[in-house]
């Protein structure tokens, strides 16, 4: 046993480390800088019954220490993942966690049934908090009731693990994650980012296509943290935490506010090998304060599991 | 691909906020053909946060250096403006698809159209082709005299027809008019600058072996992020798209919707 290993349900992980969905596309480009083995695990690009284009450009804009997306869930739909896009993994020992998203419950229970069988994936994460969709997504992760249907609905589909990853733009994250873990969820998956919108001076309109993105960045990092920090306290679901992490003191903030797992975003695209430095100074900080293992850091009432 | 802390040699001024930086490194030893890019973090902290992507104007492999050109106008170029000789900054690349230099045969007269501060890689490329035996020609347009660069390095490896918008300098009007007003004949077209500049050129010459480069806002720069999408032109469902960063930034003319 290491200092940084953690298991998960479905997700055996070599240290706490894995790039979040829609940062890290399938692997494909990163893979080539890297040994995709030394990742705790990879969550893969949001995947959808059907293809989707996304929104039209802009589709990032930058603000203070942050960014906006609305890239729309782009991905080549059901099919071609599985056919094109896993098999990459074949040779890689990293436990793959299945981003899955749609417009419908029976959109979301086609995904994860389909993904489930494949026996590549470790884990599902339930796409239900994606700000940049128009329809559906978004809906389901601020209704309750909506999200425990969905929740409940995907389990009875699915042969593996279901993580639902929250929206932060909800009045009270609490009332939501206690709602999944009572439908059946298996973990849990936060932040994803908040809506926001950056003004074009010269058009006096929205400067992204879609008006409204996802803003994240290291901007997000203390919201990320209240909520991670009052999720831990009121469920006993493990949970992923993510949101502005780009630095080895930021996985440390994380873990002791009450995350099991660390997930980076916007920092890969800044520094494509951010994953790979941040998992070999994690070690090699625990090595050096001779700590044994990585969650003896945290506080005790936080060392719920 | 190299992710370095490359040494700046130069960076100065030498028109209206458009700067020339010189950088020094190893990766200058992967740049293999001109039109790729740079991706530069102009900042240690986190403000600006995203990298800025800046074509390659020049390269000399032995000395290990290549120059930049770009134009001090937004938060992260600005702060570049700023950085002294010995000063390092972060680079990642060198990135994407240059220009099909292998396809032009020698004795080819090739045409490269430039707009603003779509001219720097250009100058690559003049100077690649002319190696390979090829007549350049070269239209290059700006705004104004006083962001007018480089027409003296485009002398020296052909013909230069330099224009403005306001006729402050050179030929009055886009660079589309001189061509005509020149009556300029070329076997293949090579064009990098503003969007409006590429379609007018793709409408007067819809049939013309050669190339674009586009400018476009990027994330990541490698082809991860999908900010930096574009249309084909032959789709018809609108399902297709190619990633300027890493498909492009150069395409074959007439592929992608501008």
């Amino acid at each position: 046993m290491s200092r940084v290993n953690i298991d998960l349900p479905g997700l055996s992980m070599k240290n706490p480390i894995m790039p979040a969905s829609g940062c890290f596309g399938f692997g494909e480009e990163i893979g080539k800088l890297y040994d995709l083995n030394e990742l705790g695990a990879i969550a893969l690009k949001a995947t959808t019954p059907q293809p989707r284009y996304g929104n039209e450009t802009p589709r990032v804009a930058e603000t203070a220490s942050g960014m906006l997306n609305a890239i729309g869930l782009q991905n080549p739909g059901l099919e071609k993942v599985i056919t094109e896009q896993l098999s990459r993994f074949d040779t890689i020992e990293t436990p793959l966690l299945a981003n899955i998203a749609g417009t419908t419950m029976e959109d979301y229970e086609e995904v994860a049934e389909a993904l489930s069988k494949t026996g590549k994936i470790g884990a599902l994460e339930l796409n239900i908090s994606c700000p940049n969709v128009k329809e559906g997504g978004i809906a389901f992760g601020t209704d309750p009731q909506l999200a425990a249907e969905l929740t409940k609905r995907v389990k009875a589909v699915s042969n593996i693990p279901v993580y639902v990853k929250l929206s932060p733009n909800v009045t009270d994250i609490t009332v939501i994650a206690k709602a999944v873990e009572r439908a059946g969820a298996d973990g849990l998956s936060l932040i994803n980012t908040l809506s926001g919108m950056k003004m074009d001076r010269n058009t006096g309109k929205p400067l992204l296509a879609n008006s409204v993105g996802g803003l994240s960045g290291p901007a997000i990092k203390p919201i990320a943290i209240r909520m991670i920090h009052e999720v831990r306290h009121q469920t006993e679901l493990p949970i992923i935490g993510m949101g502005g992490v780009s630095t080895l003191d930021d996985i440390l903030d994380f873990i002791i506010a009450g995350a099991d797992a660390v997930a980076v975003g916007t920092a890969n695209f800044i520094n494509p090998f951010v994953c790979l430095e941040l998992s070999q100074a994690l070690e090699q900080s625990l090595e050096r304060q001779q700590i044994n293992h990585l969650y003896d850091i945290r506080p005790k009432e936080v060392h719920l599991r | 691909m190299k992710k370095e802390d490359m040494i700046v040699r130069d960076n100065r001024e030498i028109a209206q906020d458009i700067y020339e930086m010189v950088l020094e490194g190893n990766l200058v030893g992967e740049v293999e053909r001109p039109g790729e890019f740079l991706h530069i973090n102009t900042s240690r902290h986190s403000v600006p946060l995203l990298r800025r992507p800046i074509s390659i104007c020049n390269t000399d492999k032995q000395k290990r250096q290549l120059t930049i050109l770009y134009r001090a106008e937004g938060q992260g170029t600005r702060l570049l403006s700023t950085y002294s000789t010995n000063d390092t900054v972060d680079v990642l690349g060198p990135l994407g698809n240059g220009f099909p230099v292998g396809d032009v045969s020698s004795g080819e007269t090739v045409l490269l159209v430039g707009g603003g501060i779509g001219v720097p890689p250009l100058y690559d490329l003049a100077t690649v082709l002319r190696e390979q035996g090829a007549t350049v020609i070269t239209v290059l347009g700006f705004s104004n005299k006083n962001v007018v660069f480089y027409e003296n390095h485009f002398q020296k490896l052909g013909d230069v027809y330099v224009s403005t918008i306001d006729g402050s300098f050179g030929y009055s009007g886009f660079v589309t008019d001189v061509i005509d007003q020149k009556k300029l004949s070329f076997d293949r077209l090579f064009a990098c600058g503003p969007v409006p500049m590429l379609r007018a050129l793709e409408d007067k010459y819809p049939n013309v072996k050669g190339s674009l480069s586009l400018e476009e806002r990027m994330g990541c720069g490698i082809g991860v992020c999908l900010a930096c999408v574009c249309h084909t032109q032959n789709d018809p469902d609108g399902s297709d798209y190619r990633k300027v960063c890493s498909d492009g930034p150069v395409f074959p003319w007439g592929e992608v919707v501008l």
